[in-house]
């Protein structure tokens, strides 16, 4: 194996590509060469970095300077003044003036530990990083029961929302003695703004795969599904690489270590509706009916997918096994907080200054959040509110701003952590408008099946219209709670009940801007929506 | 188990949920998508109730009753959810309930009104929408569509066809047909159950429209008067107008659980043509006259006197009707046998099943369906041979791919025309018509060879295996041989034989295909063979079940209306049973075995039969050669016809009365299950038409038979009497849901499914059954197979289904040929063509289709413009009577 004096990684996704990221790529390489460096600059395609609308971006390793936005015309001057000379290009440096505060914590990294540092698509970077280990420890000297244990007292709950005990979970279909059970990743990630799940897809696909494989032989699934969205296609054809290779070095297949245990994975592609991301409808979806939500009772873990005991976990929730099934249970209950041990994947979207991701313990702060690993609030504007959650989410005014990010913590003021996503929206932000936003996106992904969300949604629609126009009353407010409400007790699933959180928190936070509008009479240029 | 409900204790069965439980002790919780018949589908959330120690409301349609349940349906919180649903549902549709179909029958108006919603309050969002008016029956209004599921339910999983689906999400989601085509367009059959199931007016009976509201409409129930399924109708009546507005099925009754097919739902036009007859007619100069009752029955005893004097009784023939009651077929067969002396009396099952009850009778004991429709659901495979089930027997075709659908059953069809119930198919095979023995014994070949039989079964309850064996074993039915008999492919004949031998319970489904064949015996007796080698008969779900064609076919022959028995299959040659009768009915009965349908034809033709009494039936163009059929009733000398039109053969007649229709009636229908159902009177008859029962009175008394009849229920309590398996069959008893014969003793439950434990002839008999080839095959100058049949649309010789004008717009005459013979031929789809038989020439435009095999055609025999009867072979099988319908050489050839 060849040492590289350094490790340029360049983030390779879908909108890194439309900035042309194949070109600067090439004229990389073409540098490089000319500069004879081949043998001491390696450079490496990976999965996204982790920021956001920052164009085509590359990280170099050791010091992980990270550039954004590159042009063709900045290669050859990165490569001979810091390949060459080792002298980092300021000027295209990632929120250059923040960089002395910002501070990886490798060590707190879990299932972002190799994002980023290794190719995703050569299953020996994964193996070299201890990639697998667990896999064969779990197979060969675990029972499932045991298993299903360990993940119970990790205290491990699911990050694709609700936040259930995962190794619960587990264990209402282990000991269920059926000939067929399903295990399921959940990858649809519809949640406006969160994309923590493609990241650790495309930056390291055996990391899921592993953790798929450890809980399918948990709770004794010979088959198991990826469903993702069709959006996502670097994810899918990395995920498909990965299980092609693994398959190929016999960590899947019939027989298993020769332990008489078999299991396949099999990548379905969603259908890119939102209420598909609930899991009985993401069930209905992968059976080829319409993303419908089903009734629960039977719950999927008893009668899921072709009726067979389903188990369905979230991408992140199942990249963290094969780490505690490593470190054990306690190792994962020193990061967090008793009630949320572990780590969270976050996406920081909005009036920050450096949008992105990051994997911070469970239960640090929404301040620390914001201004650390967002870098504060863009242009020296002042924090008005963020949505936690994602569109079924929750508006925090300032007065919540030190509040913890787990999932106790935030229920306490009816807040949720959903899927991580936090809108940071400064003082400029129409909070009417923002509210609009969220109700046209209801209306839009009610999937039909119930009247109160398939017709409330529209109902709520028309009247938020009203007010964002001006036409509003103070009357429309009492009855859009109302109606939310009302959604809320007698929707069919999460998605009709939920329109209730955002709804009431944006009007008791920000009642006034509401009332402000009414009172000018403000009216909006007419904009087609 | 008892739950509470507002505090009030009630029962609940396992399993039952909670709504149901308040709905059956009429406490009324609003709900929109839930339907006895489609089940709990918790979509539209109005159903909400408050349970002790369950967080928030839940749907009561899909919450079980668990014992000492506390369940609230009146609380503040409760209605204010559904007021909220209900009010969210009516304001996002045009329901301005004035102008609206379903006003005073919408569940939606029933749920504003118990919450006291008197107006949305929210404000309307219309979309325009246009109503879909493209089918023939069935209208659309999307725009008062709630999307409850039910008839997207209905139509997938109750008459499993398929067509409805949602489209669309959210808000704008809809229902739509096929890939959104217009209904009319769509794959739809216009079976009408979505009309049935759908809550509010969004789909609803196009002819309906306009003619009055629920509450002005009377309710009568009744049964279908086409096919032999039987299905129970529910006739909405306009009782000012005397006639029909609109007919639903009969939601709880166990023939067709609330299903129709489009005949029996749409076809009742002809009960209000002006074409019905209103007064008797006789013959004059060559021209039909109005005459008095009095003087027609009084021509006809005379007539008929004097033949019996002149003649003898034998010269007189009665065709009895498998579209008459009961009461009428056995008033009928006795005025033939007391009051004529003969047993020349005989109906249209000669034309369909006498093969059946010939091949059954001799081989298992009786010659009926073994099984009920019930228990389709409990087959493992079912197998269809010979039966375009979806079209002639829609009904049971709908539960057989309700089991199908559910996932337990396989099927197994075989017939020569790819028909529906192929696309359900886990195998289909297209044989040639004519080669069903040589496939069936093929089948037993295999069967035999791989130690497939039920070896213990045939030990106890069979006899004849050795001569089966010796039959079946040649080589000459190894697959290989019988591919190029039948045309099926070996491989496809050793999978048919063994996933069917295999199933714990298999049931073979069959009908004409198999009867109608100078083989046909033949063909039933090894249907029978092979059924009793799998052990498959006298258990549920399992049998040999022939499909009966028409609404009382099974009770016409059950009443004696064939030549050879009386009622209950009692020989006429049997002396202990003729004494019995004898004594019953005070006079002396012809010992002499009577003469068949095709004999009294041949018997008019030939001068030996004088005078032929038709009640209900058109042989002109039911039977075989039409042109021999005319000539015949051309030279007979007296022809009396009974019916409700001025059929093709009472054009012919000499005197022609009256009759009334199913719905102006009392009586019973005897299923194809064997199951006696009641007919109620709906109508009044038109003019002086008079129930088949009063006018076989009249006539009899007229000959001084001395009858007594008041009511329909004396003519029953004789049947109790005579018919030993009708002695439990009371008229008191029968009921809604009517009973299943064998039924002897008044406290019997009825028989669903027959030779449970022994053969109704105490062994079952086994019998080898060579192979011999239909009568006609196709040679050089006609080189095609012509076989026929029906189309759904339509029924029997039309006289009924052809007077709406709708079912004449789904479905004309055709004949049916492949590709590869209308391509040989230069023939072009709907090109109108002439086919061909060696008795005689008919034209009909074809149909080109790649459902039917090279060589083949297929002509459905409904319609007097292309009579498919004036082609068909006369020959008829030997023992059974029954003329082969189903093979005939012919050719086709261009107009031009
Ligand atoms: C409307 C709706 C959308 C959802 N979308 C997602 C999603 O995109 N990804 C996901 O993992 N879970 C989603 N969920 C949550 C899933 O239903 C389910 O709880 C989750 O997959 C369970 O996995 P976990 O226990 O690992 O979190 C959604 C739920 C609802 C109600
Ligand atoms: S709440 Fe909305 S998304 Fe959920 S089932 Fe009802 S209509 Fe569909
Ligand atoms: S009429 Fe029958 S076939 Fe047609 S759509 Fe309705 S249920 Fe389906
Ligand atoms: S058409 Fe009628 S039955 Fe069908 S979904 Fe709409 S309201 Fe329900
Ligand atoms: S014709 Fe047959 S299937 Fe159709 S409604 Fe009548 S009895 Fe039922
Ligand atoms: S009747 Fe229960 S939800 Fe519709």
């Amino acid at each position: 194996m060849n040492f590289y004096r350094l490790q340029v990684l360049i983030g390779i996704d879908p909108s890194s590509l439309q900035a042309g990221a194949r070109e600067i790529e090439n004229t990389f390489q073409l540098e490089i060469a000319r500069h004879k460096l081949q043998d001491e600059v390696n450079l490496l395609e990976t999965g996204s970095l982790g920021y956001f609308g920052t164009g085509v971006a590359i990280m170099i390793y050791p010091g992980q300077i990270t550039y954004v936005n590159l042009k063709k015309e900045d290669v050859p001057e990165i490569v001979t003044e810091h390949f060459l000379k080792g002298k980092p290009v300021k000027r295209l440096m990632l929120g250059q003036a923040f960089t002395s505060g910002y501070n990886f914590n490798y060590r707190r990294r879990i299932v972002l530990e190799n994002s980023g540092l290794i190719n995703p698509e050569n299953i020996r970077e994964y193996l070299g990083r201890g990639g697998y280990e667990s896999w064969e420890k779990a197979l060969l000297e675990m029972k499932p029961v045991q298993i299903v244990d360990i993940v119970k007292n990790s205290g491990l709950r699911g990050r694709g929302g609700a936040g259930f005990p995962t190794g619960l979970k587990w264990s209402f279909t282990q000991p269920l003695t059926v000939p067929q059970k399903y295990f399921v990743i959940n990858a649809d990630e519809g949640e406006p703004g969160t994309f923590k799940d493609r990241l650790i897809m495309e930056g390291d696909p055996h990391k899921l795969l592993e953790g798929l494989m450890i809980s399918s032989y948990a709770v004794g699934a010979t088959k198991a599904y990826i469903y993702i969205r069709g959006e996502y296609r670097l994810c899918i054809n990395r995920l498909q690489k990965a299980i092609d290779q693994a398959r190929e070095l016999g960590l899947l297949g019939s027989n298993i270590f020769g332990t008489g245990f078999d299991l396949d994975i099999e990548i379905k592609i969603g259908a890119g509706a939102y209420v598909c991301g609930e899991e009985t409808a993401l069930i209905e979806s992968m059976e080829g009916n319409r993303g419908q939500p089903r009734s629960k009772p039977p719950f999927p873990g008893v009668k899921g997918a072709w009726q067979k005991p389903t188990v369905v976990n979230n991408v992140e929730t199942i990249a963290n096994i094969p780490s505690i099934i490593s470190h054990g249970a306690d190792w994962f209950r020193s990061y967090g907080t008793e009630s949320c041990p572990g780590t969270k994947v976050f996406t920081i979207l909005g009036d920050v200054y450096m949008p992105g991701l990051c994997e911070v313990d469970m239960g640090t702060s929404l301040r620390t959040l914001i201004e650390e690993y967002g870098g504060g609030i863009r242009d020296d504007k002042k924090f008005k509110g963020a949505l936690l959650g994602g569109a079924a989410g929750v508006f925090l005014s300032e007065k919540l701003l030190d509040v913890k990010m787990d999932f106790n913590s935030l229920k306490e003021y009816g807040a949720v952590l959903g899927s991580g996503a936090i809108l940071v929206m400064n003082e400029d932000a129409d909070m009417v408008d923002m509210l609009y936003a969220v109700i046209r996106f209801f209306r839009h992904e009610s999937c039909g099946k119930c009247i109160p969300c398939s017709k409330g949604t529209q109902k709520l629609y028309r009247i938020i219209s009203r007010i964002r126009y001006g036409e509003g009353s103070e009357e429309d407010l009492v009855s859009m709670i109302r109606l939310a409400q009302a959604m809320n007790i007698s929707s069919f699933c999460a998605l009709g009940q939920s329109l209730l959180m955002p709804i009431r928190s944006v009007i008791d936070n920000f009642r006034d801007e509401f009332l402000q509008k009414m009172d000018k009479k403000y009216k909006f240029s007419r904009e087609a929506s | 188990m008892k739950i509470f409900i507002n505090g009030k204790a009630y029962d609940a069965f396992p399993g039952e949920m909670v709504l149901q439980v308040a709905l059956r002790n009429e406490i009324f919780i609003p709900h929109l998508c839930y339907h006895p018949r489609t089940g709990p589908a918790a979509k539209c959330r109005a159903c909400v109730v408050e349970v002790e120690n369950l967080p928030g409301l839940q749907t009561s349609c899909n919450l079980p009753a668990r014992d000492g349940m506390q369940v609230t349906t009146n609380s503040e919180a409760v209605l204010q959810a559904q007021r909220v649903v209900i009010d969210l549902a009516l304001s996002s549709g045009k329901h301005d309930c004035l102008a609206c179909e379903q006003n005073g029958n919408c569940e939606l108006q029933n749920a504003a009104y118990f919450l006291g919603i008197e107006r949305p309050s929210y404000e309307f969002a219309l979309e325009e929408k246009v109503p879909d008016a493209s089918s023939e029956f069935v209208y659309v209004d999307r725009a008062k569509c709630i999307s409850c599921g039910r008839c997207v339910s209905g139509c997938n999983n109750n008459v499993v066809n398929e067509v409805i689906n949602f489209g669309n999400r959210g808000f704008h989601t809809k229902i739509i047909f096929d890939n959104d085509k217009l209904l009319g367009e769509s794959s739809c059959v216009q079976c009408g159950e979505c009309v049935q199931l759908c809550p509010v007016g969004a789909i609803i009976d196009k002819r309906a429209i306009g003619q009055g509201r629920s509450w002005e409409m009377e309710k009568v129930e009744t049964v279908c008067a086409y096919c032999g399924v039987g299905c129970r109708l529910e006739l909405h009546i306009n009782r000012k107008e005397n006639r029909i507005i609109r007919i639903t099925g009969v939601e709880d009754s166990p023939t067709n659980e609330g299903m129709l097919c489009v005949k029996g739902r749409y076809g009742f036009d002809f009960i209000a043509s002006p074409e019905r007859l209103t007064t008797p007619l006789i013959r004059e100069n060559g021209k039909f006259r109005e005459a008095s009752w009095d003087e027609a029955i009084s021509l006809i005893a005379s007539r008929f006197r004097s033949i019996i004097e002149e003649h003898g009784s034998n010269a007189i023939a009665g065709l009895s009707s498998a579209k008459v009651t009961n009461e009428e077929n056995f008033l009928f067969q006795k005025f033939m046998r007391r009051e004529v002396g003969t047993n020349n009396v005989d109906h249209c099952a000669r034309l369909c099943h006498s093969s059946t009850v010939a091949g059954l009778a001799a081989s298992l004991g009786s010659g009926a369906m073994t099984n009920d429709i019930a228990g389709i659901k409990n087959a493992d495979v079912i197998m269809i041979i010979g039966s375009d089930t979806s079209a002639a027997h829609p009904v049971i075709a709908a539960r057989i791919k309700q089991a199908v659908r559910e996932g337990r059953t396989k099927l197994i069809v075989i017939d020569p025309k790819k028909i529906v119930m192929a696309n359900y198919a886990d195998i289909y095979a297209a044989h040639l018509p004519g080669s069903d023995v040589a496939l069936l014994n093929c089948l037993m070949h295999v069967i035999l060879k791989n130690g497939w039989e039920d070896s213990k079964y045939i030990e106890e309850r069979l006899e004849g295996y050795e001569e089966l064996r010796k039959e079946v074993l040649q080589d000459k039915y190894k697959p290989e041989n019988v591919e190029k008999i039948s045309g099926v492919p070996a491989t496809t004949l050793h999978r048919i034989a063994e996933m069917f031998a295999k199933a714990e319970t298999a049931s073979i489904f069959y009908a004409m295909g198999i009867t109608q064949h100078t083989t046909g015996r033949d063909n039933v007796w090894s249907v029978a063979n092979l059924q009793m080698i799998c052990g498959n008969l006298g258990k549920i779900g399992g049998g040999v079940n022939p499909l009966r064609g028409q609404s009382n076919v099974q009770g016409a022959c059950d009443m004696g209306c064939l030549p050879n028995v009386y009622p209950g299959y009692q020989s006429v040659q049997d002396e202990k049973i003729r004494e019995k009768f004898e004594k019953a009915w005070g006079r002396k009965l012809s010992s002499e075995t009577g003469l068949t349908v095709i004999e009294m034809v041949d018997g008019a033709y030939e001068g030996k039969v004088k005078a032929l009494y038709v009640m209900g039936e058109n042989p002109f163009l039911s039977d075989p050669d039409q042109h021999h059929v005319i000539s015949a009733l051309e030279k007979i000398d007296f022809l009396v016809v009974q019916d409700m039109f001025l059929t093709e053969t009472a054009e012919f007649a000499d005197v022609v009365l009256p009759a009334t229709s199913f719905v102006e009636k009392e009586g019973n229908f005897t299923n194809t299950e064997r199951r006696v159902q009641k007919l109620n009177i709906a109508l009044t008859p038109p003019g002086a038409a008079k129930a088949d029962w009063e006018i076989i009175q009249m006539l009899a008394n007229s000959m001084a038979a001395g009858w007594q009849y008041r009511t329909v229920s004396d003519i029953c309590d004789e049947i109790n009497q005579l018919t030993p398996q009708y002695a439990g069959i009371t008229w008191e008893r029968i009921g809604r849901n009517g009973l299943q014969w064998p039924c002897p003793t008044e406290t019997h439950p009825g028989t669903p499914y027959l030779h449970k434990d022994r053969f109704a002839r105490g062994l079952g008999l086994l019998r080898g059954i060579p192979f011999i080839e239909a009568a006609e095959l196709p040679d050089e100058e006609y080189p095609l197979i012509l076989t026929t049949g029906r189309v759904l649309q339509h029924f029997h010789t039309g006289t009924m289904t052809r007077k709406t004008p709708g079912l004449n717009n789904l479905a004309g005459p055709m004949v049916m040929m492949s590709v590869e013979d209308a391509e040989a031929m230069g023939i072009g789809n709907s090109e109108p063509v002439k086919i061909a038989t060696r008795r005689g020439e008919i034209e009909a435009p074809a149909f080109v289709t790649r459902r039917i095999k090279k060589g083949v055609i297929y002509i459905p025999f409904h319609y007097k413009e292309s009579p498919a009867n004036r082609l068909t072979n006369p020959v008829v099988d030997p023992v059974a009577k029954i003329p082969e319908y189903k093979v005939c050489a012919a050719k086709i050839r261009k107009i031009s």
